[in-house]
């Protein structure tokens, strides 16, 4: 059976493209840890095909014995094969273990002074994203999608707001932990173009397995321009002033943010480019009228045990709430 | 010598009282560890019902078997019986079990606080498990780190029975580790030199000598998490100046060599059935136990490596790489010494040695991929993920759990003096080693696809699927061969065929007693001329006399070269140990509730205590005690 696995997995170290994994590394740390990965795999790979080959080898060898029965000078064969095995055992271990000091290297080696500097805090279970705006210096606030600049390193610094939950996007850098009143930084380089995706890697309470959260990464140039439309206080044709954005203020707005409205909760996501988000909770719902509205109505339903209260709303006030967070562009 | 009037006087000398009284009262040994056993393996399967139900929910993608809710109870429940509740346990009843047979002792060192270590543990099981029946089960993991498992997230009482439940099974297993780490250092029979233990010995000690000193680790942690939560001390809350990370320091300190005080043990039964169906002496047994010795070393200098993804000093985190890799050196020569043995003895190969195989295939795995995730770095990727799932199952089930499986067959005739079919055994064993690979060998595959643990669920589309099935199955396939196991254990019991003291040709001293042992385990006390005395070249075993057969005596012997020094008293069936751990268990529950139970409860122990240690005796008239008027 086992052998069965093993060369599905080497299928799969040739043939893997998902979007969260880390056989098929998309930036500078995870192809670090993949040529780790595939230097471990031949090692232990090797090791194990011998020690079978030991294992079977003694048995014909026994069974052998059991018909003559004459002892041979086997004991000196044996302690020659003692110390053999021993000599192999300390070469191969020297070798991955000065390949993992060189890698964990790798994994710091990017520079402070040229790095984009963001903040991402775990919360149960939705994480909040801040980025440092080189215009003005500000930091501006979004959640549960990382946008990347392609080649650039992002320096992430990690922090919790409850409990432990760790920062995970495979495909581009190993996981860290976020731990409440310490500050964890992770180096990412991207240096593939499009759609990945993170999650949560440490067990945080019953949400655990709906704490995800996209990642895009964008040309330079792309990711200027989503930058600089973030930090705008709040799109351009959004429903301000109108009666769905009071209604949203009333209901929503003590624990979420608009930036640019007198919404200006912390407690839940912030809002202000909600719709140009792909999914919502954290990638539980995709990001759909339909999904929107399913959302407000039964979120305990979507995701047990959320924060997120069900809000309610007549039919016409939830479709009002609806077009006015379909507006946050 | 065997003269039928021996027997008699020995008889009377060392039975219980019969019924409901001697059950409550025993210390004899081998009934304890039965108990053990028995409790283990139906806590076995009740967790391993759970994993199950867990694979099934994994099975398809937003499946709504389970609720999350349900699904986190279960694998606490899961983690937190196996690794508590059966893995350590069993082994300690391995020991109960085996080590004053192969000694050639009556009991062992400390009969009492051995009936005693069963009922705290038995308390312990009780409250686990009626807490889950009643509906408060922990959710949290089998580890429980704090700030979740701390007073502001997991408000009820949750968490408190977890960390109570760790406290009994822990108190229980200090109680039983000082007893057979006694038993062996002073209760060898004459001319069982340190040099002349078998290793199964050895394993004992050192898995007995490394929880003593890991235990206390996890006892201390659990108890801050209680008082945070009892007492508001704050150990572990950052806002009031607490460090979330103690915690998880202090647990691994304890968790790390839990896995290997779990894993050596097995290393000691594995010694034991290669060198019987070898037929010939171990090779290399000096060096098993220095490879043994080292392990246990080793295993307090690598708790890091469970957690290189906190973020503490990368330099250090390399240090705890090197390490953790070092173990591959005395686990790989143990595995050559056992290799190098079948190769060159006469092997033949029935059930128990069929284990010995499966284990050697199924835990080389694990080993390796321990190595890989002894990486500082390349555990950043595989940590928390399904890659650990299967690592963990491959090191505990096809480390530690098919090396007990064989012991089962090897020691079954000696405990009930029947059979096991071996044919049904073979079946077994396929369905079971087949299974399991079939289960968890797709693990490592969905950790590297990404898959993270401790979820409920995963949305469609990540590739999961049907890795997930196949995991599934397999381990349904591994159950159905569990049952099989134990159907054949049962009918064998009344069925099997008649075994005779010695039927696979042993080399240690448990196989000179009849089977099933009787309360005295052997007529004599033997004496010991080599590794494997009962091959003594085809001469009798040698017995030395001087234990009174209508006394309960035992004989004390010297640590190293073990001379007989003196006859030691050894206590009768007692009430007692059972009243101290009830007393034990109340204060334990109750402190789950109040702070006040810890002060209350200490009367009922104290009295329980005082019964326990009430002189039975006359005051000495001679000596020390006895030159006072």
């Amino acid at each position: 059976m086992s052998k069965f696995g093993l060369s599905l997995l080497m299928l799969l170290l040739g043939a893997c493209a998902g979007i969260q994994t880390p056989l098929s590394p998309a930036g500078d740390q995870a192809s670090a840890l993949h040529s780790l990965f595939l230097l471990m795999m031949i090692v232990c790979g090797g090791v194990y095909l011998i020690i079978i080959g030991a294992i079977m080898w003694s048995v014909l060898a026994a069974k052998a014995r059991r018909r003559n029965a004459a002892p041979d000078g086997s004991e000196k064969i044996l302690n020659r094969g003692f110390y053999s095995a021993a000599a192999g055992i300390v070469v191969g271990l020297t070798i991955l273990i000065v390949g993992s000091l060189f890698v964990d290297r790798a994994l710091i080696a990017a520079r402070d002074d040229d790095a984009l500097h963001i903040r991402v805090t775990g919360h149960q279970w939705w994480w909040r994203i801040e980025y440092s705006d080189p215009a003005s210096g500000r930091w501006i606030e979004t959640a549960n999608e990382l946008h990347l600049p392609l080649g650039r390193t992002a320096r992430v610094q990690l922090a919790s707001g409850d409990v432990i939950h760790s920062f995970w996007v495979p495909n581009v850098a190993g996981k860290i932990d976020m731990i409440p009143g310490r500050r964890n930084l992770v180096d990412l380089t991207p240096r593939r173009l499009g759609w990945f995706r993170g999650q949560c890697a440490e067990f945080c309470g019953t949400q655990h397995a709906h704490m995800s959260f996209d990642v895009k990464v964008d040309t330079p140039a792309q990711f200027d321009a989503w930058l600089a439309r973030q930090s705008d206080p709040v799109a351009a044709g959004a429903l301000v002033g109108s009666r769905a954005a009071a209604l949203f203020l009333r209901v929503c707005g003590s624990c979420h943010a608009v930036r640019g409205t007198p919404a200006v909760g912390r407690a839940g996501p912030d809002l202000t480019h909600f719709a140009s988000r792909r999914s919502i909770a954290a990638g539980t719902v995709s990001m759909t009228r339909g999904g929107i509205q399913g959302w407000l109505a039964q979120p305990q339903a979507l995701k047990p045990g959320t924060s997120m209260p069900a809000v309610p709303l007549v039919p016409a006030d939830a479709d009002a709430v609806a077009t006015y967070l379909e507006s946050l562009r | 010598m065997l003269d039928r009037s021996l027997i008699d006087r020995l008889h009377r000398t060392w039975r219980d009282p019969p019924g409901l009284w001697g059950f409550l009262t025993t210390v004899d040994h081998k009934r304890i560890a039965a108990r053990y056993i028995v409790t283990a393996l139906l806590l076995m399967f009740l967790a391993g019902m759970l994993a199950l139900d867990m694979r099934w929910q994994l099975s398809v993608p937003e499946n709504s078997r389970m609720t999350a809710q349900t699904f986190n109870e279960s694998f606490s429940l899961h983690g937190s019986t196996m690794l508590f509740l059966v893995s350590v346990p069993i082994m300690e009843a391995m020991a109960f079990w085996l080590v004053p047979l192969m000694l050639g002792a009556r009991n062992m060192a400390f009969p009492r606080l051995g009936a005693f270590s069963f009922w705290l543990y038995f308390g312990g099981v009780l409250t686990l498990w009626i807490a889950h029946a009643i509906g408060i089960t922990p959710d949290l993991g089998w580890f429980e780190y704090p700030p979740l498992s701390g007073p502001a997230y997991s408000p009820g009482h949750r968490a408190d029975i977890w960390a109570q439940m760790i406290t009994f099974t822990e108190v229980a297993a200090l109680a039983a580790s000082v007893n057979v780490a006694a038993t062996i250092l002073k209760m060898r029979p004459p001319g069982m030199t340190l040099a002349r233990m078998p290793v199964f010995l050895w394993a004992m000690l050192i898995a007995s000598i490394m929880t003593i000193l890991s235990m206390p680790a996890v006892m201390l942690v659990t108890s801050m998490l209680i008082s945070d939560r009892l007492v508001s001390t704050h150990f572990f809350s950052v806002a009031t100046g607490g460090d979330a990370v103690l915690f998880q320091h202090f647990f691994w300190f304890f968790g790390h060599p839990e896995v290997y005080l779990i894993f050596i043990p097995a290393t000691g039964f594995v010694s034991s059935i290669v060198e019987t169906f070898s037929r010939r002496p171990l090779f290399g047994h000096s060096a098993l136990v220095l490879a043994i010795v080292s392990i246990g070393a080793l295993a307090f200098g690598l708790w890091v490596h469970h957690m290189f993804a906190v973020g503490l000093p990368r330099l250090g985190n390399n240090f705890y790489t090197a390490a953790s890799m070092a173990i591959a050196l005395p686990a790989g020569l143990q595995i050559f010494c056992w290799i190098a043995s079948i190769w060159a003895g006469r092997t033949c190969f029935a059930t128990p040695m069929l284990w010995v195989l499966g284990f050697l295939a199924t835990f080389v795995i694990g080993g390796l991929s321990g190595v890989m995730t002894a990486s500082a770095a390349l555990d950043l990727q595989l940590t928390d993920t399904y890659f650990i799932v299967a690592h963990l199952h491959y090191v505990l089930v096809g480390g530690a759990m098919f090396p007990l499986f064989g012991a089962f067959c090897y020691w079954y005739p000696k405990a009930t003096g029947r059979m096991m079919s071996e044919s049904w055994g073979k079946i077994a064993f396929g369905l079971i080693v087949g299974g399991f690979n079939l289960g968890f060998f797709p693990m490592h595959v969905l950790g590297l696809m990404g898959m993270p643990r401790r979820v409920y669920t995963y949305p469609a589309g990540m590739g999961w699927e049907t890795l997930n099935q196949v995991a599934t199955a397999g381990s349904g396939v591994a159950v159905i061969g569990g049952l099989i196991f134990v159907a054949n254990a049962l009918i064998s019991y009344w069925h099997g065929e008649p075994s005779g003291s010695d039927p696979w040709g042993g080399s240690t001293l448990e196989w000179a007693s009849p089977s099933p042992p009787p309360p005295w385990n052997l007529p004599f006390t033997p004496v010991v001329e080599d590794l494997t005395p009962m091959w003594n070249g085809g001469k009798a075993l040698k017995a030395m006399d001087g234990l009174s057969p209508d006394k309960r005596q035992v004989l004390v012997t010297s640590v190293t070269d073990a001379e007989p020094i003196y006859r030691q008293k050894s206590p009768a069936p007692s009430i007692w140990p059972l009243m101290a751990a009830l007393a034990v268990s109340t204060m334990f529950i109750g402190s789950i509730f109040t702070p006040w139970a810890i002060a209350l409860g200490t009367l009922p122990i104290a009295a329980a205590l005082t019964g326990w240690f009430w002189p039975n005796r006359p005051r000495a008239a001679n000596g020390p005690l006895g030159s006072r008027p």
